[in-house]
């Protein structure tokens, strides 16, 4: 007698047991601290932090750590966590424009007001595996310069240019800002919960949907107005006070496109701005997303929708890591319900199809 | 009488009682009462990202978890089954979120939660199920764009719909979908069934429960009224037929019940058996079959 | 009116925000499920009904208002405004059309006033309750429609005339409406816009 297959329950235990052994790895090798990830891996933390939507390095780094280093399932573990919290108050817009900048370029300009500061980046290095940092305890790490940062007011370039009326005024929509955790998407979306979605969206995605613009699929001509790495005070007024109160400091990446726009019936030709903005250190993310920032403002601008990263519904809808993954990866659930329909189906027409 | 019920000593700590809190369960409430109000139409909500993955019943979790008190039975089936590893786990997922009795018996149930199958027992009014719906749009593969098939539920444009079953009818004798067959809703919204096999059709058309989806990922809540009328699309001269096996259930040895096939040997050899446990095991102990 | 006795918004509101809350709901869900029939909000006598508000719309409030749902209340209703205010943290607007929830008594203004939601977002609609003098005697009709096998009757005492013609006119603009629930006492019945009527 057939006996249906049983023990679900005992499987999952099972599988958790042999995910808690795979996570720790070989016992021999010590195992690594929140404070080495959040230090020794700073980068991922910031990624996990921004498509998570969390600024916590402790959380973000322990959830890479339990994720086993898988970034998108650490993203979605500090997702699930955010979604518990209550929501205390909502801060002022941060100012990129003061704070201490770490890094600081422009290729639009040669010099501006507070110069160009190149900060820790990958730019320069030449990408040869160096085999030193494979010797565990290196002891020479580089001593700090004099000038690692800019202590110069630098005005944000697109203001600059903003003087000269050269290039559009921030656009400011009436409509509040919006919320995607808490409204669900409507099209079309106002720009706020584009860029709201945008700073969620997977890096990758995002990469991607701004290369296809350089390649013609919704071509915008950007120059990179300016990128910066700066530490920022994060501001709330809270209700009885009536004043605003530095409740910490937080590390951003901005990067502000600045685009040709040949102008329409109603606006004077001017350059356009696409704008990223990333927790930590994310310069590939900010710089993806402002390319696709500015592809979405198409139809704002009176452009031709005619390609993917243009497109609202298509960009907005498959951006978000947490919603890919987990439909892409539902198709491992048993199906088998729906696949004995089709295999009835299809065994029914190919029989009449023989006949 | 709650004898194949089980209730969970502990639960997690930390959390809110059902996982979610207190505002967001107002706003999903708040969303199920227009969907009743509406019957089959998508009611937009603030999904939340919760503890398990989009896609694996996240939209019905949050339903469940807005509706369920301290009184509530849950039994959640997957395929039809209680054991299969998605409906183990979000069945200890409420176990652990809200200590509530489970079961795996339908007519102990006040609240079944279900992916791909309705029960083969009847539900009763005093029931509620809930589907987890993946895509909840029935125009999506017609019309990839939510503001035109938006505007095409306002207008009642369903033509489009037709004239795909009915191409598949010039083309290939049938209607070729098998299952998340679409159905109209009181005679006004085409509705999504949710991908159950268009053999269990027939049990949302005037059932006495109330019937809610959840899709999660799709941000999307819609309901069935009890006694609501659910016609799936046919043709005067091609009406809407479900499924049949030519063998019987090879465990219990029904006819009328959905049949799973299970391969067994390489040999071209093969079984039917009930996709419903519960139905299926209910059988044998009547008919003083029982398992050891 | 504007002013806001202490005391009545300090009046409790659910002794167990959670259960109660979740009890009040799925009295509110069985009525929408089946139009018409009469549900007992099963909360503990706790919660005080300010003004004329009674203990089910008080539940029914309590449960399901919040900051993101704009309250308007009927003249009748005003003295709630400060204990719904400070419980659930509602604003109180002063357009019924803005209104995502609505209380009145037999001072119920035009239905048509309310918002009444689109055809593409039928959804964006006002709720509305009516606290009316009994849910059993007075001005009878007959509902059907989906949650009612066949038909309905629902009596309902301390509604201002030409209610229900008024009612019978939204049919027509459907999936376009107004929900309506009827509160007396310790009771509910609701209205969705899905429920077709007749005078008897």
């Amino acid at each position: 007698m057939y006996v249906a297959v049983k023990g679900g329950e005992r499987a999952i235990d099972a599988a958790h047991g042999m995910l808690d052994r795979a996570r720790r790895g070989d016992p021999k090798v010590p195992e690594i601290s929140l404070d080495q990830i959040s230090e020794q891996l700073a980068l991922s933390v910031d990624r996990v932090m921004t498509e998570g939507s969390v600024y916590d390095r402790e959380l973000a780094a322990l959830a890479i750590k339990q994720a086993r280093g898988d970034l998108v399932e650490a993203i979605f573990l500090l997702r699930a966590y955010r979604a518990t919290l209550p929501r205390l108050a909502v801060t002022k817009p941060i100012e990129t424009g003061g704070g201490t900048v770490r890094r600081r370029i422009s290729a639009t300009f040669k010099d501006v007001p507070g110069g160009q500061v190149l900060g820790p980046t990958f730019d320069y290095t030449h990408r040869l595996l160096d085999f030193t940092l494979a010797a565990e305890g290196r002891a020479q790490v580089h001593p700090p310069d004099e000038a690692t940062v800019s202590l110069d007011p630098t005005p944000r370039v697109a203001d600059v240019l903003n003087q000269e009326g050269l290039i559009e005024a921030i656009p400011q929509g009436d409509e509040p800002d919006g919320d995607v955790t808490r409204e669900p998407l409507r099209f079309p979306a106002s720009r706020s919960v584009r860029l709201q979605n945008l700073a969620r969206g997977d890096e990758g995605f995002l990469l991607a949907m701004g290369y296809s613009t350089q390649r013609g699929y919704g071509r915008n001509h950007p120059f990179a107005g300016e990128i910066r790495l700066c530490d920022v005070e994060v501001e709330i007024v809270p209700e009885e006070l009536g004043f605003p109160v530095v409740i910490g400091e937080m590390t951003v990446t901005e990067c502000e496109m600045v685009n040709q726009f040949k102008g329409s019936a109603t606006v004077p030709p001017q350059f356009t701005r696409g704008y990223g903005l990333a927790f930590g250190e994310s310069e590939r993310k900010a710089m993806a997303m402002a390319l696709v920032d500015r592809a979405l403002r198409a139809e704002e601008l009176d452009e031709t929708v005619s390609a993917p990263a243009q497109d609202q519904e298509f960009v907005l809808y498959h951006s978000d890591s947490v919603e890919a993954s987990g439909f892409v990866q539902h198709l491992k659930l048993p199906h088998y319900v729906d696949f004995q329909a089709e295999l009835n189906l299809v065994r029914r027409m190919r029989g009449e199809a023989a006949e | 009488m709650m004898d194949g019920t089980s209730a969970t000593a502990a639960t997690t700590t930390g959390y809110n009682f059902a996982y979610l809190d207190e505002q967001t369960k107002r706003m999903i409430r708040r969303a199920i009462l227009k969907a009743v109000a509406v019957p089959g139409y998508q009611v937009p909500f603030a999904s939340r990202e919760m503890p398990l993955p989009y896609g694996w019943g996240t939209g019905g979790i949050q339903v469940t978890a807005s509706i369920i008190g301290q009184a509530d039975v849950l039994k959640v089936i997957d395929q039809g089954a209680d054991d299969t590893t998605n409906a183990v786990s979000i069945r200890k997922f409420f176990g652990r979120t809200t200590g509530v009795a489970t079961t795996e018996r339908t007519i102990e149930a006040t609240i079944v939660q279900t992916r791909h199958r309705v029960p083969e027992t009847k539900l009763r009014d005093d029931q509620i199920i809930v589907y987890q719906v993946p895509v909840p749009e029935p125009l999506r593969w017609l019309e990839p764009r939510e503001a035109e098939t938006r505007k095409m539920h306002a207008l009642s444009e369903y033509g489009p719909m037709h004239v795909k079953l009915y191409e598949d009818i010039a083309r290939y004798g049938r209607v070729t979908t098998a299952y998340d067959y679409p159905v109209m809703v009181d005679g006004r919204y085409l509705m999504r069934p949710s991908p159950i096999p268009k053999f269990d059709n027939p049990k949302l058309d005037m059932c006495p429960a109330l019937q809610l989806f959840g899709a999660g990922r799709e941000k999307r809540i819609y309901a069935v009224p009890p006694y609501t009328s659910v016609k799936s699309l046919d043709f005067e001269d091609h009406p809407f037929t479900i499924e049949s096996w030519d063998e019987a259930c090879a465990i219990c040895g029904s006819t009328e019940s959905f049949l799973d096939e299970v391969i067994t040997d390489d040999k071209g050899g093969r079984m039917f058996v009930c996709s419903d446990t519960d139905y299926c095991g209910e059988r044998r102990k009547e008919s003083g079959d029982e398992p050891a | 009116m504007a002013q806001i006795f202490a005391t009545e918004s300090l009046a409790p509101g659910f002794a167990d925000p959670v259960h109660d809350s979740q009890a009040s709901f799925r009295a509110a869900l069985a009525a929408f499920a089946r139009p018409g029939r009469i549900e007992r909000v099963p909360v503990s006598p706790g919660i005080a009904a300010p003004g004329s508000l009674g203990r089910a719309a008080t539940a029914f409030a309590l449960a399901l208002l919040d900051l993101d749902t704009p309250l308007w209340l009927s003249p009748s209703m005003s003295g709630a405004a400060g204990y719904l205010r400070f419980h659930c943290g509602c604003p109180v607007v002063a357009e019924p059309r803005k209104a995502s929830f609505a209380i009145a008594g037999g001072d119920v203004p035009a239905l048509d006033g309310f918002d009444l939601g689109t055809d593409e977002f039928p959804d964006r609609t006002t709720t509305l309750i009516i606290c009316v003098e009994s849910l059993r005697t007075g001005g009878a009709v007959t509902l059907s429609g989906p949650g009612i096998q066949e038909t309905a009757s629902l009596s309902i005492e301390g509604l201002p005339a030409g209610f229900w013609q008024q009612r019978v006119e939204l049919q027509a603009m459907f999936p376009r409406g107004v929900d309506i629930v009827f509160a007396c006492g310790d009771e509910l019945a609701a209205l969705p816009r899905s429920t077709r009527i007749k005078e008897a």
